[in-house]
């Protein structure tokens, strides 16, 4: 089963702590935004992965097991 | 932006026009007009026998998509509402397009034919409550839309009562999301996506939303069925639309044409070109500029202009005139556009005043040999970054300037603005007066 992160943009407010837990796939825009750099997280990053979920703020990252969605 | 059909409500062809049949008489159509000039709407037959989910059947095979500008196939729409208890159908008649005048046309003129289209989508997907929404400040067509809802009651049309509401002002309110949202008590702002409104929309239900015009298309092949709705258009996109022709042609207004019909002959429907030109904006500001010679042959298909970095949108064709410089237009439009957000997502808020300075600068300015490339590198930023894709259609159509007018845009990179900046603006910007500030 993989994983895969997912970002509320409503919710995010730029805090950056997910970025400082996993920049391995997150880093920050110009304005302290976060970009994925890929939705799936790799096995052994998904405890990372986690925590930074667990920390956000305003809990606007998400970490779902990956399935396909109808449009 | 005229609304007239011009006229006779002049079609692209002999099977047309089918939406716009009851518009050459440039006025309201009452109930009993209107049911002279289309025919009788028979809800599942005349003999009331048929399954309500026969009609979803149709509609897919009759291949309509939608024609509010995200082209999804309605019948698959359909189907994913059906059949979940309650459910709830949202005409959405807010066309936030501001270049866009045809589902204004449709609800003033046609009335009943949006309203059968909601009536006849309500009975196939088993729904309890059914919303038309439109903008709130158009205090006259909210009237027009009450006095034939009133008509309809009065005959005993409508077996679900339709609702018509006034939705705030906004580009974004129109988005599906928002209207969800503001129908269940909220600002009409977007909302992060799943639920999507066919899972969880008004009040939770499973909700379908469709395009005004998309639902006078399920009205007429209700009538007609699906085979004869692919009597016009290509088998690959059949079926009629409706078109917004502005800009330096004759004849600007609303047009029906089949699906398939080239860019160039849309142009020549309004009356031809006034001026030499230089581009067209096809889709409207979700839409993309396309260089005049690449423009002209293009099908209005989805895929058609697809395959050449374009967008359908809600139908819009604007020509562009040699003596305008496309930079300005679109330094305007992207302007609008970031003013037009809702404020929420960080990428669309920061990101879109940023490239809508960019352009200005580039536009207005020059550049110093670097606007281009700065221009180049807000884009990636703000796309697809936010929770609807209204950042996205400002990136559309801002890439789209860059690539149809590089040679102009390196002009003023370099050398700075060009004549053309001082010419009036010639796509329509909603002005301050008219706009709605408020959310909720």
């Amino acid at each position: 089963m993989s994983h895969q992160l997912r970002v509320n943009p409503i919710a995010c407010n730029g805090h950056g702590v997910c970025a400082e837990l996993l920049p391995e796939i997150i880093e920050l825009d110009p304005w302290g935004y976060p970009i994925l750099r890929s939705a799936k997280v790799p096995p052994a990053l998904v405890m990372h992965a986690r925590r930074a979920v667990a920390t956000c703020p305003t809990l606007a990252l998400l970490l779902e097991r990956a399935q396909n969605r109808r449009p | 932006m005229t609304m007239t059909a011009p006229p006779g409500a002049r079609a692209g062809s002999a099977a047309l026009p089918r939406l716009l049949a009851g518009c050459a008489q440039q006025r309201v159509l009452g109930l009993a007009e209107h049911e002279r000039e289309y025919g009788t709407l028979w809800l599942r037959g005349r003999s009331g026998q048929r399954r309500p989910d026969r009609l979803i059947d149709m509609v897919e095979a009759a291949g309509l998509t939608g024609r509010g500008g995200a082209g999804f196939p309605t019948g698959r729409k359909m189907r994913s509402v059906a059949g979940h208890g309650e459910t709830v159908v949202v005409a959405n008649g807010a066309e936030g397009e501001p270049a866009s005048a045809k589902d204004r046309l449709l609800l003033t003129y046609l009335p009943h034919l949006v309203l059968d289209g909601i009536t006849v989508a309500a009975d196939a997907v088993g729904a309890t409550e059914a919303h038309l929404c439109v903008h709130r400040g158009e205090h006259e067509l909210i009237d027009g839309l009450a006095t034939a809802v009133a008509e309809r009651r009065h005959a005993g049309l409508d077996p679900v009562p339709i609702q018509v509401t006034g939705i705030p002002g906004r580009y974004v309110s129109s988005e599906q999301s928002s209207i969800v949202h503001y129908l269940n008590g909220g600002p009409g702002k977007p909302t992060f996506a799943p639920p999507r409104p066919h899972e969880s929309g008004v009040r939770g239900r499973p909700t379908l939303v469709n395009n005004v015009e998309t639902l006078a298309h399920v009205a007429l092949i209700a009538r007609h069925g699906d085979r004869w709705f692919r009597g016009a258009g290509l088998p690959s996109a059949p079926g009629s639309m409706l078109v917004t022709v502005d800009g330096a042609v004759q004849w600007p207004g609303v047009y029906e044409i089949e699906l398939g019909t080239c860019a160039g002959e849309v142009v020549m429907l309004a009356g031809g070109p006034t001026e030499d030109l230089q581009a067209l904006l096809i889709g409207g500001y979700f839409g993309a500029w396309l260089p005049v010679e690449v423009a002209w042959p293009v099908p209005m298909t989805q895929a058609g202009l697809r395959a050449v970095g374009g967008a359908l949108g809600a139908g819009v064709v604007i020509a562009l005139p040699g003596s305008s410089c496309g930079l300005a237009e679109t330094a305007r439009v992207v302007r609008y556009l970031a003013e037009q957000g809702a404020g929420q997502c960080g990428p669309c808020l920061m990101g879109l005043p940023a490239l809508a300075g960019a352009i200005a600068d580039l536009a207005f300015q020059g550049g110093r040999g670097r606007a281009v490339e700065a221009i180049a590198a807000l884009l990636p930023l703000v796309e697809g970054r936010g929770a609807c894709r209204h950042p996205d259609g400002a990136t559309q159509l801002a890439r789209s300037a860059v690539r149809a007018f590089i040679a102009d845009a390196r002009w003023h990179d370099q050398c700075g603005p060009c004549d053309g900046v001082c010419r009036a603006p010639l796509l329509p910007i909603p002005g301050d007066e008219e706009e709605d500030w408020n959310w909720t």
